[in-house]
């Protein structure tokens, strides 16, 4: 059994036929193609998957894409505009806030949400709000000085 | 900046780009025209015969394309092989089967496998295989295993021993007879699991018409992945193409050949489709190697003023079930040979009992052996610093060894190349106002308050290896590494290493070293690694390897360039050789510097040869194979604070402060970024990680909701700081920095929370790791 599914991601719209046990990240990851979403822990605990849903950061691993359905949702594929990296991105090159990469999009898209809420939060703000979002490699030290920095170039805009 | 300081400078990476914009590929992201997923069947049991197994409800599943079991591939696929195999240790290698077919040794042991067109597909049909199980009994203490009566896991293993490994040197018997006082200890090592963010996948492509087998697979070491599996699946190298592409993180996980990767080659080889498979995070826990796994016994014997005269030690190691590719070498080889660590220790012996047991099988996890032993070392030193009233910073420095720049032999047989380990004591403790700190503490325990301080002073081996040591110590492979370089006629560059970093930034700091050395701009140097098709043999990176050992592969490479461009620049200038000088890019005769040719003038007339010396080839291009003439030894002194909550248990750490030494840096940020990953790795073994087995083989941490790896919010920002020693031996000087911070850091805060509970009188017999809230909490009630 498929129904019908419409969303808009990263600006584009798309219209599918999906399982109504599909998973978010497997719709991005395997219907749209868009494969920077990654799943790291399959139960909600490493943030890896994290996308941005009408704005919000959401783990998209433990999310139906039918809960989606008329959403507008932001993956990292779709953070720089025209070409120009997003001050977060920015920030996590500058700052040396990632290693292997892998949980690194969602770390970014958390951060940006993180951003929203607070504009020039202080390090512990940081620290506590990316408690859902795991790496392994970089002891969160630099990522937590990329969001500062980030909050210091707009990080939090759209 | 001149291209010179381009060495030493904290850019930033190029591997950045992709990653932040998601344009990198994993291997899960692989998407092959006609390919198919496999899910495999895992055993819930510790111990069990298979007396059932019936796949024909799954084989007509919707979407399924084929159900293979252990009787497939048995005979198909040769066992997975154990590569290091330890001489002089009675070593007995059990028979490593890609899938079982009657015994299941723990839970994750394969059974099946499922391929289907989807992932959801696969799934769903792997619960319609029918399995009956009966079960056995299981054993998952590494010496309750050796227990008379124990389970006995394989036919042809009796009394379940890997092997009995002995380390000695010095008379040690004498040493605990001569002893003023003695310290000892049992330490529980608990098992961990590596968690690299991204689970191991594997996609395989076989194109019958040629023979030809593509594998992209999460490894550490592309290489040793197509010789072993070569071996394994009959092959031949020559047709076999083994490519890491992104790899999310390995921390030793993924060096391992698996029996993962080999039904995925066997499904796509049955099929003649590509076939995909992708562990789930369960999976992972399950099935992908652990590390650590020892229970200690350590005694250390020592005068009154606090001199260490002997180590004593027996090690039980948890094995698992099978043993995995490097597992034998990692609590023997990598872990008894540091007993000594930066200490001068004249006597010390200990025996390895490897064990196996239902359990997952272990292998390297950053560290490797070395956090095992560092941590033993710096326990006993805790002990006898306690006992006879010794500040901890006081008794590290009456014991470890004085500065040396080329080469100290210690008593288990190694010889370190450079130290300076109290100059790193003394920064670190300058650093943090120890004398200071010690009176804070004080002043809050007047006030119920309690703080603890632990201080580690270590040194580890790393750079592996020379290649007639690998040998000597029964590793099946080599330890040299590789490097070409290639100038194209304009100028640029190509790196080909066979190395095969996944994100410790090596594609920067070798394009970083070719621009220092050459004096080519660094955007105009490309490296290549991770694809066995385009880039020269190489060991893989591990064991803080890649730039100790790769890097010096290529500062030589860099060098047959360097020479070469000069005798052309002479040709072209019409000077003699050694008349010509080099500076920053430009070959010009001494003294007269207007006489000059650039690096890309010479590149272009290498290139068109028009006017070359008589004899000389054309191009510019060398190789190098890197066979390293000894280890290096990085070392360095942390300090941990701590503050132990009475009312709860809980540790927060408050401090930390790093001093390493890995010689000259070449990007210094992406140094200190290892530094600060390693040292919260090991804290995490210290406060929050833990592998748990049920007396039945259940893991009970089989997820991350189970499995706690640190979290921001549960971290000080650390304070990096270093020394500079340079190896003697190395071209370019520079040790390993990637497990540096692991080595030290579990002891350090292990220290300083028993520091702190001091006042308490806690003996470490009944405070094993992870140091829990409520481990803590119970202990203070004592």
């Amino acid at each position: 059994m498929t129904v019908p599914l419409r969303v808009v991601v990263n600006g584009q719209a798309y219209e599918r036929a999906v399982e109504p046990r599909l998973l978010l990240t497997h719709f991005l990851r395997d219907l749209v193609g868009l494969t920077g979403t990654k799943v790291g822990c399959d139960t909600s605990q490493c943030g890896a998957c994290t996308v941005l849903v009408d704005g919000v950061a959401m783990k998209s691993c433990t999310r139906l894409a039918v809960q989606a359905d008329g959403a507008s949702i932001v993956t990292i594929e779709g953070l720089a505009t025209n070409g120009k990296l997003h001050p977060v991105q920015e920030s996590f090159w500058s700052k040396h806030g990632l290693q292997c990469g892998f949980c690194t999009p969602g770390m970014i898209l958390a951060s940006v949400a993180l951003l929203r809420n607070n504009p020039k939060p202080t390090e512990n703000d940081v620290r506590v709000g990316l408690e859902g979002n795991l790496c392994r490699c970089t002891g969160y030290q630099n990522i937590v000085k990329a969001v500062r920095d980030a909050a210091t170039h707009e990080g939090g805009r759209a | 900046m001149s291209t010179a300081a381009v060495f030493g400078s904290g850019i930033r990476r190029r591997e950045d780009p992709r990653l932040i914009t998601g344009a990198a590929t994993y291997t899960d992201d692989l998407v092959l025209p006609g390919m198919v997923q496999a899910a495999i069947l895992r055993s819930p049991h510790a111990h069990a015969r298979i007396t059932r197994l019936d796949t024909s409800k799954a084989a007509k599943a919707p979407g399924v394309v084929a159900v293979y079991t252990g009787k497939d591939t048995d005979g198909v696929l040769a066992p997975v092989p154990c590569a290091w195999l330890l001489p002089n240790s009675e070593l007995k290698v059990a028979k490593y089967p890609a899938m079982a077919t009657d015994v299941v040794r723990y839970v994750g042991d394969a059974i099946a496998v499922v391929v289907a067109e989807t992932r959801y597909q696969a799934q769903d049909a792997l619960e319609l295989i029918d399995v009956d199980y009966a079960a056995l009994p299981a054993v998952v203490d590494p010496q309750k295993s050796a227990a008379s009566g124990a389970p006995q896991l394989h036919p042809d293993v009796p009394g379940n021993q890997a092997f009995h490994w002995t380390v000695a040197g010095g008379d040690v018997d004498a040493a605990f007879a001569q002893a003023e006082i003695v310290v000892k200890d049992r330490i529980i090592q608990q098992r961990l699991i590596p968690t690299a963010m991204e689970t191991r996948a594997a996609v395989a492509k076989f194109v019958p018409a040629t023979g030809e087998l593509t594998l992209w697979n999460t490894t550490q070491n592309p290489h040793i992945v197509r010789f072993l599996c070569s071996l394994i699946t009959g092959v031949a190298e020559d047709r076999l193409r083994v490519v890491a592409p992104e790899v999310g993180g390995g921390f030793g996980s993924k060096i391992a050949v698996y029996p993962g990767e080999l039904i995925t080659i066997f499904c796509a080889m049955k099929l003649g489709r590509p076939v995909k498979w992708t562990e789930t995070r369960r999976e992972n826990y399950q099935a992908t190697t652990h590390g650590r796994d020892h229970i200690q016994d350590v005694e250390m014997a020592a005068t009154k003023d606090g001199k260490i005269l002997g180590l004593r030690c027996t090690i039980w190691a948890g094995m698992g079930a099978y043993l995995s590719t490097a597992a034998p070498g990692i609590p023997t080889i990598l872990h008894g040979l540091m007993l000594s660590g930066p200490y001068n220790v004249p006597a010390v012996k200990e025996d390895v009992f490897g064990m196996y047991t239902n359990t997952t099988p272990v292998d390297a996890y950053r560290g490797a052996g070395r956090p095992e032993a560092s941590f033993m070392l710096e326990r006993m030193l805790d002990l006898l610093s306690d006992k006879l009233k010794i500040d901890p910073a006081e008794i590290r420095m009456r014991n470890l060894l004085p500065p040396f720049a080329d080469g100290c032999n210690v008593i288990t047989g190694l010889t370190y190349d450079s130290g300076n380990y109290q100059a790193s004591l003394k920064k670190a403790l300058d650093h943090i106002d120890y004398p200071a700190l010690r009176k804070e503490q004080t002043k809050l325990r007047a006030e119920g308050r309690y703080l603890g301080i632990g201080v580690c002073t270590y040194v580890e081996i790393c750079g592996l290896g020379p290649s007639q040591v690998a040998g000597a110590v029964g590793f099946q492979g080599g330890l040299w590494e590789s490097a070409i370089v290639r100038f194209h006629p304009s100028g640029k560059v190509h790196v080909f290493i066979g190395a095969s970093p996944h994100g410790q930034g090596e594609e920067t700091t070798f394009a970083q070293i070719v621009s220092s050395e050459l004096g080519v701009d660094v955007n105009d140097v490309k490296v290549f690694h991770g694809d066995t098709d385009n880039t020269p043999m190489g060991w893989g990176t591990y064991g803080s390897r890649t730039t100790a050992v790769g890097g010096a592969a290529l500062a030589v490479a860099v060098k047959k360039i360097k020479d070469k461009a000069k005798a052309l620049a002479a040709h072209l200038i019409e000077a003699a050789t050694e008349d010509i000088d080099y500076a920053d890019g430009k070959f010009f005769v001494k003294g007269a510097p207007a006489k000059s040719k650039t690096i890309q003038e010479i590149a272009l007339m290498a290139h068109v040869a028009w006017n070359m010396p008589a004899g000389m080839e054309a191009g510019l291009e060398a190789s190098s194979f890197y066979d390293p003439p000894n280890f290096v030894y990085p070392f360095g002194a942390h300090i941990a604070v701590v503050e132990v909550d009475k009312e709860t248990g809980a540790v927060a750490l408050k401090r930390y402060v790093a001093v390493d030494d890995c010689g000259p840096q070449i990007n210094p940020m992406i140094v200190e970024g290892q530094v600060h990953g390693g040292v919260v790795q090991g804290v995490g073994q210290a406060l929050w990680e833990g592998a748990v087995y049920d007396d039945s083989g259940q893991l009970l941490t089989g997820s991350m909701l189970d499995y706690a790896i640190p979290r921001a919010d549960l971290l000080p920002n650390i304070d990096v700081l270093n020394t500079v020693t340079r190896s003697p031996h190395h071209p370019l000087g520079v040790k390993g920095i990637g497990e540096a911070g692991t080595i030290a850091s579990t002891a350090t805060v292990y220290n300083a929370v028993i520091d702190a509970l001091e006042p308490f009188a806690v003996d470490n017999l009944n405070l094993t790791m992870p140091l829990t809230p409520e481990r803590v909490w119970r202990a203070m009630q004592k």
